[in-house]
C-alpha cells in the first residue's frame, strides 16, 4: 500500500458488493446460474471488439463492461469471472443476468443436474486426462 | 490469457462442454495442493487467516504447518479438448461451511475424498455426504511425509467403504499421481452408470 490510504485489502471492499447490482441479489432469470455455466459473448460484442464501451448501453456499469470485456476473448465460467474480477459469485450472477437480458451474452449451461453426461463423454474425459 | 489468440468467430461456433469434479476431505488434508498440481490456472480461492474464534473448530493438531484455511472454494480448470473443459472444485474443509456443498455438488460428475491416515476420521463426513447422494467418489489417501502408511484394506475397513469404491494411494503434489486419482473417479462414475442416481441435491 502506498500513499496515505487508510484502508487496505484486509479492510474489505470499500464499496459494498451488492451496490454494484443496485441491491439485487437475484438475477432476472429464475434459474440460478451454475458456477460452471459458460458465459459466451454474443456476436454484437465480438463484432465490436475494441468498442464495447461505445457500443454498450449507457445503463451498463463498469462491472458489466468488465465481464463483457473478459468473455469477448473466450467463454468464461461464472466461477472464473467471479475470481477474475474479485467479485462475489452472487454479484456476478446478477450482472450476467443483466447482460443476457441486454443481448450481450448468452450462457451455455452445463449438463442438467438431473442427467449424467453420456458414457461417450465420460470416456472422452478419461482419455483426455490420460493424455495430459 | 490462455485463449488470447483464439479466433473469435471460431470460438463462437464451439462452446466447450463444462464438467465438474469435487475435491473433498478434512481441513488441511491437501485439497488445494491437489487442485494446484493439475490445474492449468493457478488455483483460485479465498483464504482467511485462522482467528482466535475459529480455533476450537479448526483442530490443527497433526497439521501444525497449516495456518490459513479455505473459507470459500478453490477451483482449477483442465482443458481436455477445445470442446471439453473439466473444473475442479475444492469443498470447504470445515463443517460450518457445509451449506456451500450442495451447490457445488449439483451436477458433479464425481468426487475425490482426500484422506490423511493420521486423521482418517476427518473424512467421515465427506464419505457420508457422497454416499447419501449417490455421487461416485474415489477415496484418495494423501501419503504425507511422516505419515504412517496403512494398507488399503485397513483404510477401507476403517471407513466401512462400499466394496465398489476405489481406494488410491496418492501424492497430492504430483501431477501424475493426481491424474490417476481423477481417472479413477471418472472410471468409477462410468462403471456406476445407470445403477446410480444422478447427482441431484
Amino acid at each position: 500500500m502506498t500513499g496515505d490510504h487508510w484502508y487496505d485489502d484486509a479492510a474489505g471492499p470499500v464499496v459494498r458488493p451488492y451496490t454494484m447490482t443496485r441491491g439485487r441479489t437475484r438475477g432476472p432469470g429464475e434459474d440460478r446460474l451454475d458456477l460452471i455455466a459458460l458465459v459466451v459473448a454474443e456476436d454484437f460484442l465480438t463484432d465490436h471488439p475494441d468498442d464495447v464501451h461505445a457500443a454498450a448501453d449507457r445503463t451498463l456499469s463498469p462491472e458489466h463492461l468488465d465481464i463483457a470485456g473478459l468473455v469477448r476473448h473466450a467463454p468464461q465460467s461464472v466461477a472464473e469471472l467471479a475470481t477474475g474480477l474479485d467479485l462475489p459469485v452472487g454479484v456476478v450472477r446478477v450482472l450476467v443476468g443483466d447482460l443476457i437480458d441486454g443481448g450481450y451474452v448468452r450462457v451455455s449451461r452445463p449438463v442438467p443436474p438431473a442427467e449424467l453426461p453420456d458414457e461417450g463423454i465420460l470416456r472422452e474425459v478419461i482419455e483426455g486426462l490420460r493424455a495430459l | 490469457m490462455v485463449f488470447g489468440r483464439t479466433d473469435r468467430r471460431k470460438q463462437n461456433a464451439v462452446t466447450p462442454l463444462a464438467l465438474k469434479l469435487l475435491v473433498a476431505g478434512g481441513f488441511g488434508v491437501g485439497k488445494t495442493t491437489l487442485v494446484g498440481a493439475i490445474s492449468e490456472i493457478k488455483p483460485l480461492r479465498t483464504e482467511e487467516l485462522l482467528t482466535e474464534a475459529s480455533r476450537p473448530v479448526d483442530d490443527t493438531s497433526g497439521v501444525e504447518a497449516k495456518r490459513t484455511t479455505t473459507v470459500a472454494m478453490d477451483f482449477g480448470r483442465i482443458t481436455l479438448r477445445d470442446d471439453l473443459v473439466l473444473y475442479l472444485f475444492g469443498t470447504p474443509g470445515q463443517n460450518r461451511f457445509w451449506f456451500l456443498w450442495d451447490e457445488l455438488a449439483q451436477g458433479a460428475l464425481g468426487a475425490v475424498v482426500l484422506a490423511d491416515t493420521r486423521r482418517l476420521e476427518d473424512c467421515f463426513a465427506a464419505v457420508d455426504y457422497f454416499e447419501r447422494r449417490g455421487i461416485a467418489f474415489t477415496l484418495a489417501v494423501n501419503c504425507f511425509d511422516g505419515a504412517e502408511r496403512h494398507p488399503e484394506e485397513a483404510v477401507r475397513d476403517a471407513l466401512d467403504l462400499d466394496p465398489g469404491v476405489p481406494v488410491v494411494m496418492c501424492d497430492a503434489r504430483e501431477r501424475e499421481s493426481v491424474k490417476e486419482v481423477l481417472v479413477s473417479v471418472v472410471e468409477h462414475a462410468l462403471a456406476g452408470g445407470a445403477s446410480r442416481s444422478p447427482a441431484t441435491v
